[in-house]
């Protein structure tokens, strides 16, 4: 029956990107796994750690998406959801260092000793089962959520004013985790990380295992969003975003259906950045920096919102160039970003996904005047 | 502070029991030769003064430490400069005419003063002049005759400064030399400086008598700041039970006079900080608040201000280095029209094609601020640049217990001038009619034949020009670096957002109310925690008025 609802919301050209995704997940791997190291065809590991990357950011992407293209709820704060998420995985990760830390303590992690910790704190209890863990990885971000969204929507808080509600929740939560006594690593973050379910981070398999349960990750996200865009209830989340005081006076409660959206889409994100941790080896308070969430706003923008492909595209395509242009020209990035920025919100508002729809639309529209 | 009347009375009682503190021989020689100095006609002495001065050079240390006293006493203005020196061990006999000379160095050789005239020397080799030599001993005898002679000084500020160094020190020895000058002493606030010095070291003294304690301490009382508190608390152990019970009371009640002073201060630091958000926020509100533009390049406009002070104080520097002091007032008014140009630019090639789409104008902004925050990188280069302060801005005076600087006083005048200037522009001026009449309702405004797009231009304009000034402010008191901006946008945001939208007092209260605020909390919380603690508390306010503090009401909320 699950599937089933999951099967009705889902088109077919969603359905082919959905197999396209899982394509990238797996062929890669294959190739990285059982081709030589000098074979053309082969795919080295750091090029599966750089594009299983970009699936996590993707992944964040179609979470904001869910969120901003469906519901309105511009969140400028969803990478705290995301770096929240990273953190969950980063506790649990540094809990399996274990003894083989440079301080050689069983129990407490390498800064907890350097910051002359006595003892664990009660937050950490747990985070050696990597069950809790990915319960909490789920858990936080969405009580998180939960609480923001129950106070903000129920008191009518909309537009910008959300936005900047949720900016101000992610800078406030990038000043507490740079803070060295919250137990939390403070402005080094976390790091050195061993083992994940007591495989090495380290060795090539494990990398391609993160990489391939980044592509499922998506691919599931993929699957559950148009799920959730197909029913009845994202219709009428369609219709909050259009015209919310309409829906109100018809009888919705608004407030219940932007709060479920915004609490998946939270969850979404956490998950996405805890599989995002392992695979980059760090997690530190810069990732809560307003202006990460704002950038996974442009990704969306740029493949356009509304959509589900788009926010995958637009992901991949930014930071892509992210990678290019910072390595190969380092001045022009922000440059190119601002003006990407700039161009987006002002030529393309439905993103590149929008433009090929027009550009399909309009072809079809010339043939048909030519057969006509 | 009614510490005056109780220090006078007791003023005789103490100089008749002065023998009680000649416990050393140096104390009593340096005595005998003070009173001398009071009996003889000083200006006998000062005539030989070239004499005195030459007998430091004579004979062996006890010899020196009496010529030492004697040129302590004569209470010349030169011996001060002498005495030091001599310390120092800078102070030398040139061999070849016996003239007694300080010499400091100056390549491989010493440029010479001559000690008694003051005047330049010449310069000589070491090899030519023998060092008069100090011991540790002589080097303390020294210590409090430049001590006294200071006290003595022409100078209101150097006596002063004199009587709060002893005040710290309260070493015995210097009580004598501070009685002196406090009979002496013709100016009101240095008496009472002495005074208070000199209770100070009462309290400190094993052989003062208990009454004499007992008025100390209420003396010291009446300064009423933090080291008459260290005082007291230091006397509030002391074995004699009335002494014992009278510091501690008097530290009681000096503690809860501090206590309010914290929180006066803490106001300030408030009303200080508040002025600053104020000046960020200001323009925002204009934006924000009227034409319903969120600028995320808000922040840029305030660093482009001050980076313009930057390159108006580089020219002045380079082309008119006396007009160094007035190369802020030449940058406010170009700050202003370079924020206001870009910001006109701005408006006109991409925020107007964004009306009506608040979302889309958030993300074009941020793009325009993360693009100017390069290109100012790429030009001025990613460090911080310095600014310098008009000579008029530094420094500060004390109000109270409270330490007042001038940078931030004239900032909290000018942000006053710079928003009533603006109220004044909404009110009284035609631009202000049409920007008022555009916000209410742009269509009749349009059909009773104001140009809107016009008006949008320059409400824009005014906007960004404001942040440009609020950037000379800023470049005042913070680093002038391509990331200024950032550090302000999101406190701008919260500032205009808890004023209430469309409401310049609403701004100005929450300023202030933010700022008052932030500075309470952050003795408790920290600085960090604080700010965080400010923003869980404006996400809480919003819940309960989401329009802001004073919200505008009927037709015009939509």
């Amino acid at each position: 029956m699950i599937t089933r609802f999951l099967w009705k919301g889902v088109d077919r050209r969603l359905r082919w990107f959905i197999a396209l995704v899982l394509a990238v997940g797996i062929v890669p791997v294959l190739l990285n796994l059982t081709m030589p190291a000098n074979s053309g065809f082969f795919v080295p590991s750091w090029m599966l750690q750089l594009v299983g990357k970009y699936l996590c950011y993707a992944a964040l992407a179609l979470a904001l998406d869910l969120v901003w293209g469906y519901c309105g709820i511009l969140s400028l704060g969803h990478g705290a959801f995301f770096a929240l998420g990273g953190y969950c995985m980063g506790m649990y990760l540094m809990r399996q260092i274990g003894s083989r830390g440079v301080y050689g303590n069983p129990v407490l992690p390498d800064f907890m000793v350097f910051l002359n910790y006595r003892e664990l704190p009660w937050f950490w209890h747990g985070f050696d089962q990597f069950w809790f863990a990915a319960a909490m990885i789920v858990i936080v971000p969405s009580a998180l959520a939960l609480a923001l969204g129950w106070f903000a929507f129920r008191s009518r808080v909309t537009g910008v004013y959300l936005s900047i509600i949720t900016q101000a929740m992610t800078f406030a939560l990038m000043l507490a985790f740079f803070r060295n006594d919250t137990g939390l690593g403070g402005n080094n973050g976390m790091t050195d990380f061993k083992d994940i379910l007591g495989f090495s981070v380290q060795a090539d398999g494990t990398r391609a295992a993160l990489y391939l349960a980044s592509a499922l990750m998506l691919a599931v996200f993929l699957l559950v969003s148009g799920a959730v865009v197909g029913s009845r209830f994202g219709k009428a989340l369609t219709a909050v975003r259009d015209a919310e005081s309409r829906m109100r006076f018809l009888g919705y409660r608004v407030e219940g259906y932007k709060l479920f959206v915004f609490v998946l889409s939270a969850a979404m994100a956490g998950v996405a950045g805890a599989l995002y941790v392992p695979q980059v080896g760090i997690i530190n308070p810069s990732e809560f920096a307003p202006g990460n969430s704002i950038e996974a706003v442009l990704w969306v923008a740029v493949g356009g919102r509304g959509t589900l492909i788009g926010p995958v595209i637009g992901a991949f395509l930014v930071n892509w160039a992210k990678t290019y242009l910072t390595g190969a020209l380092p001045e022009v990035w922000l440059f190119f970003l601002g003006g990407l920025f700039v161009a987006v919100t002002l030529l393309l508002p439905k993103g590149v996904v929008g433009l090929l729809a027009q550009v399909k639309a309009g072809r079809a529209r010339s043939t048909r005047t030519a057969t006509a | 502070m009614g510490g005056d009347g109780t220090w006078r009375p007791s003023r005789p009682h103490f100089l008749a029991s002065k023998s009680r503190y000649m416990a050393s021989t140096r104390a009593l020689v340096g005595l005998v030769s003070l009173l001398a100095s009071l009996l003889v006609a000083g200006a006998a002495i000062a005539g030989d003064f070239a004499t005195l001065v030459a007998n430091l050079a004579a004979g062996g240390f006890g010899d020196r430490e009496k010529a030492i006293d004697v040129l302590a006493a004569s209470g010349d203005p030169r011996a001060a400069s002498v005495l030091t020196a001599l310390s120092a061990g800078r102070l030398y006999v040139r061999a070849a005419d016996k003239a007694i000379v300080i010499g400091k160095p100056a390549g491989n050789r010493l440029a010479l003063t001559d000690a008694v005239s003051g005047k330049p020397a010449g310069t000589a080799s070491e090899d030519d002049l023998d060092r008069v030599r100090v011991n540790n001993r002589l080097r303390g005898v020294i210590d409090d005759a430049v001590g006294a002679l200071t006290l003595m000084s022409s100078d209101t500020s150097m006596r002063r400064n004199a009587a709060d160094s002893l005040f710290k020190q309260r070493s015995p020895a210097a009580l004598p030399a501070i009685e002196r000058a406090l009979a002496a002493e013709k100016d009101a606030g240095v008496r009472r400086a002495f005074a208070e010095a000199r209770a100070s070291i009462v309290l400190a003294s094993e052989d003062a008598s208990k009454t004499q304690k007992l008025e100390a301490i209420s003396v010291v009382r009446s300064r009423g700041d933090r080291d008459a508190m260290a005082i007291l608390r230091a006397t509030s152990s002391s074995a004699d039970p009335d002494i014992k019970a009278a510091a501690t009371l008097a530290a009681n009640s000096l503690r809860q006079t501090l206590a309010v002073w914290e929180g006066v201060q803490n106001v300030w630091y408030g009303i200080s900080l508040g002025s600053v958000l104020l000046l960020a926020a200001i323009g925002l509100a204009i934006t924000f608040g009227t034409m319903g533009v969120i600028n995320m390049a808000h922040g840029e406009m305030v660093m482009l201000g001050a980076y313009t002070t930057f390159v108006v104080q580089q020219a002045v520097r380079a082309y008119a280095p006396d007009l160094l002091d007035t190369s802020i007032l030449v940058a406010l008014p170009l700050a202003f029209l370079v924020a206001g140009a870009v910001g006109i630019l701005i408006e006109r090639t991409i925020i107007r094609f964004l009306y009506g789409r608040p979302l889309d104008t958030l993300l074009a902004t941020w793009g325009l601020s993360l693009g100017l925050q390069q290109a100012v990188r790429t030009i001025f280069g990613p460090t911080n640049r310095e600014v310098s302060a008009p000579s008029w801005m530094s420094g500060s005076f004390l109000v109270g217990q409270i330490d007042v600087t001038y940078s931030r006083l004239w900032i909290v005048i000018f942000a006053l001038v710079v928003f009533t200037a603006l109220i004044l522009i909404l009110r009284k001026t035609p631009l202000g009619l049409h920007m008022r009449a555009v916000t209410q309702n742009r269509p009749m405004a349009s059909a009773m034949g104001i140009r809107t797009p016009r008006v949008d231009a320059l409400t824009f304009g005014l906007g960004s020009g404001i942040a440009g000034l609020a950037g000379v402010a800023l470049s005042q008191i913070d680093n002038v670096s391509p990331n200024l901006g950032q550090g302000y946008i999101i406190d701008s945001f919260m500032v205009v957002v808890f004023g209430g939208v469309g409401n310049l007092f609403g701004t100005l209260v929450g300023a202030t109310v933010l700022g008052i605020v932030n500075k309470f909390l952050e003795p408790y919380a920290g600085a960090v925690l604080g700010k965080i603690l400010v923003l869980i508390f404006i996400v809480l306010f919003i819940q309960r008025r989401p329009r802001g503090l004073f919200a505008l009401k009927g037709r015009a909320v939509e």
